[in-house]
């Protein structure tokens, strides 16, 4: 089935082209608005108090003192929210401000808004909360035990398996054949436990947010976001108001990666705004936003793999166990989907369990779920291809997932880049560059869905006929210029002719988050189908002017032509033309689409790192790194190579050294840059990007996601290529030099 | 029509057991209503949330979406990203 017209054979002219960013001028220059850029008159200024202790029940809360306090406005708790709602507290809201118990290090448990952040500062101080310390449990094996502490109750989905405490919400199990018959046909099985941490998004722009609400019900909240369309449902759910009395802006954004998919202080300035009846804003610290925002999950999994000697894979099991803090979390059904998607296998099985943690609520990260799973699989793969003496490309190549392959989720494949990726792989001279003493090179294949979701356009043509293109979804890589490219392309103009901006959300319907790999899939499609709207408006107005019929008209380089000989003989009218006589012809012209696009084709991509671990320190330095990735038609391919430079990265770091630490008291130990170290230019050789263009067949102009499935493969890479340079066979990230070290030292005692 | 479908491993506990099941559906709102209906187990899931993919196409929620009985179809959790 084709559900889209499919013009991605046509020759572009300004697709795949690579124009200028629109907004670099703002941004290096430091004029481009960020979420705490914005200053309204008469102003407060909000802080948080959280809860220094992991779980605890709030016995009571005296804010009376706070209060009390000069130039103090405002304070918020709980109870405060209550009056806004009758129906049970969301766990959107509870994960804002507790409620009952502090669920983790770091939750917010009251909220204090002054003439001056120092005044909020020292208000915090007058808050007394009184808890009653609970014990804590902040790993996943340990919260899956029937003797663990309960973190929070009643998650539990019908779908759990007995025999877990009540800290397991979901189980998820997928696969076909027969797994017995398949390990039965091995040669060598290798069956290992791995072991990941948490990591953050690390985007640099913490949370912020400004909110001016009125008596009446009315409230602007500007914030930065990747979805501001989905803070208005969430807050204005919160606040018991209706979502047309709720605008929301979205500022430039300093970077998301899925952490800014969701809320954690909007509501909290809404009701200090309420309440003071002054805008207020809220900006977090890092501290705050290593604490009480949105990492990843942490996982343990166990993964079984036979291979004949000759390199066929004839089994493979993986049990995945993610814990994603004090609410549920949809990950773990991501990752068991994702696991074994890069192989072609008759007997797969996967399974996974969702489970409660005091740690902050997970969020999303460029493909939740994939990278974890994803490592272990072909962490195992490369064992096996390493002790059967095999080249771990030509056993991806030779086990590879491609048309007409029943996948480990489920459906079968159509059309997809594997082979092709792995292909470009193999024929790179990085793959058969030589490697010296202490070095390694790891291999790992990635994989990612991709989506569309809701999505509306405005295309306007100015009276100069340039085009104001109007779309709702805030730009976290480049979107603003790929869409202004797809415009123009359909329009047969420059790109220069061509602004596209963000609205807020009163003025497009709704449009779903920038996630899932979607915005240039999503909304470049309801662009292209938006000027294809104002393109038959415009031929429409050329036929009232010539006298003939509109179907006797048609678009070509920018100008309406006559169709055909029989139309008649008239000079070409350009859109400059059109545009301008267009009060005169009818009024002004515009072509919206509004849509939930579906057709997002899944993606894949193989990377190769090259590292070299110094044996005495246990340190690892990434010495060469390629990353080949089916991107589709690459619209922009600069902003394509950012995004496969950007995941790449940022799996580096997850791999080599980002971890959330806690100490047995529950608390995170490590909530800032310093400790939390993120790979920075220096550290790293420059990413080699290579894009293969696999037009997807649902998109006009073939494009599919390309934001997530970069940050698959490091994890497996790196550790591919850090157990071949030591020969230690390495389970747990990140490989961060104790560690490394440690397990080289093992390696001299043991002999 | 009837519509073959194909129910992943945890939740064919609602399905009998069955791998594969039969509905009548001529798109994706009717596949969904008529699981429901036939297979009371899956509701609490569809109500959830869930994907279908058609021929290899994973589709989140769009009703209206055609099914034919030679289409491949296969129900799936519902799709998240970052």
């Amino acid at each position: 089935m084709s559900p889209l017209d499919n013009t991605y054979e046509k020759q572009f002219k300004v697709i795949g082209t690579r124009p200028p960013r629109p907004d670099g001028i703002e941004k290096v220059t430091g004029k481009a608005q960020y979420g705490a850029d914005l200053y309204v008159p008469d102003m407060l200024y909000a802080k948080i108090l959280r809860s220094p202790h992991p779980h605890a029940k709030i016995i009571s809360i005296d804010t009376s003192e706070a209060e009390k306090l000069d130039g103090v406005k405002a304070v918020v708790t709980s109870k405060d929210f209550s009056k806004f709602s009758d129906n049970k507290p969301s766990d959107t809201l509870v994960n804002c401000i507790a409620h009952e118990k502090a669920l983790y290090d770091g939750h917010c448990v009251a909220a204090v808004a002054a003439l001056s952040n120092t005044i909020a500062k020292s208000a915090l101080k007058l808050i007394n909360v009184e808890y009653e310390i609970l014990p804590h449990v902040t790993d996943v094996d340990e919260a899956m035990k029937t003797d663990s502490p309960i973190v929070n109750k009643g998650y539990v989905l019908e779908n759990v398996p007995k025999g877990f405490s009540e800290n397991v919400t979901s189980y998820y199990e997928f696969g076909h054949g027969d797994l017995d018959n398949g390990f039965n046909n091995a040669d060598l099985i290798v069956e290992r436990t791995f072991k990941t941490e948490a990591a953050h998004q690390g985007y640099i722009e913490p949370h912020a947010c400004l909110a001016s609400m009125t008596p009446d019900g009315k409230a602007d909240l500007w914030c930065c976001t990747q979805g501001h369309y989905n803070v208005r449902a969430l807050c204005a759910d919160i606040m018991g108001m209706e979502s047309s009395q709720l605008r929301v802006t979205p500022s430039e954004i300093g970077g998301g990666f899925g952490g800014k998919t969701t809320i954690f202080i909007e509501p909290i300035a809404l009701a200090l705004s309420l309440k003071s009846g002054k805008p207020v804003k809220l900006v977090m610290t890092r501290d705050e936003v290593f604490k009480a925002t949105g990492p990843t999950v942490s996982s343990s999994m166990d993964v079984k793999i036979g291979m004949t000697k000759d390199g066929v894979i004839t089994a493979g099991e993986a049990n995945l166990r993610y814990q994603g803090g004090a609410f549920p979390n949809g990950t773990v059904e991501m990752g068991a989907q994702s696991a074994f998607a890069a192989y072609d296998l008759k007997a797969v099985r996967t399974k996974g369990w969702n489970v409660l943690t005091n740690r902050p609520k997970q969020a999303a990260y460029r493909a939740p779920g994939a990278p974890q799973a994803i490592y272990a699989v072909e962490s195992v793969v490369d064992e096996l291809c390493q002790k059967l003496n095999l080249d771990p490309l030509e056993i991806r190549i030779k086990n590879a997932a491609k048309k007409g392959t029943k996948s480990s989720y489920g459906p079968t494949f159509d059309d997809i880049g594997l082979i092709a990726t792995l292909e470009a792989a193999k024929k790179h001279p990085h793959y058969l560059a030589p490697l010296e003493e202490n070095q390694g090179r790891g291999l790992s294949c990635g994989f990612w869905f991709n989506f569309g979701g809701d999505t509306c356009v405005t295309l306007n043509v100015n009276f100069d006929g340039t085009i104001g293109v109007t779309e709702g979804n805030p730009d976290i890589g480049g979107s603003r210029a790929s869409i202004s490219q797809m415009a123009a392309e359909e329009l047969g103009i420059s790109y220069d002719k061509v602004r596209t901006i963000i609205a807020d959300t009163n003025s497009l319907g709704h449009n779903e988050v920038t996630d899932g790999s979607r915005v240039t899939f999503a909304v470049g499609l309801a662009t292209i189908k938006a000027a294809r709207a104002a393109i038959k408006e415009m031929c429409k107005r050329v036929s009232l002017i010539w006298g003939i019929d509109e179907d006797a008209v048609r678009w070509e380089n920018g100008s309406a032509i006559p169709a055909g000989p029989n139309a008649g003989q008239f000079d070409p009218m350009s859109i400059e033309e059109i545009a301008a006589m267009s009060s005169q012809t009818g009024g002004p012209i515009a072509g919206h689409h509004e849509v939930n696009a579906e057709g997002a084709g899944v993606s894949f991509g193989v990377h190769l790192a090259d590292v070299e671990v110094d044996k005495e320190t246990g340190s690892t330095k990434v010495l060469r790194y390629t990353v080949f990735q089916d991107a589709g038609k690459a619209i922009h391919p600069s902003y394509v190579e950012g995004q496969m430079q950007g995941g790449a990265v940022q799996g580096i770091g997850w791999a080599l050294n980002e971890e959330y630490i806690y100490g047995e008291d529950g608390r995170l130990q490590n909530a800032g840059f310093l400790d939390y170290r993120i790979p920075v230019a220096s550290d790293l050789p420059m990413i080699e990007p290579v894009i293969l263009e696999i037009p997807n067949p649902g998109h006009p102009y073939g494009v599919r996601g390309v934001g997530e499935t970069s940050i698959v493969p490091p994890l497996a890479a790196i550790n591919n290529a850090v157990s071949r340079a030591t020969n230690i066979r390495f389970s747990e990230l990140p490989l961060s030099p104790p560690k490394v070290l440690s397990s080289l030292k093992k390696e001299i005692n043991d002999g | 029509m009837m519509v073959k479908v194909r129910i992943w491993g945890s939740l064919q506990k609602a399905t009998d057991n069955k791998e594969f099941v039969e509905v009548e559906a001529e798109n994706f709102k009717q596949l969904l209503d008529n699981l429901s209906l036939k297979y009371p187990k899956l509701k609490p899931q569809i109500s959830r949330g869930v994907s279908v993919a058609i021929d290899g196409l994973i589709y989140k929620n769009s009703w209206f979406t055609p099914i034919k009985p030679e289409n491949e179809v296969v129900l799936m959790p519902y799709m998240v990203g970052g």
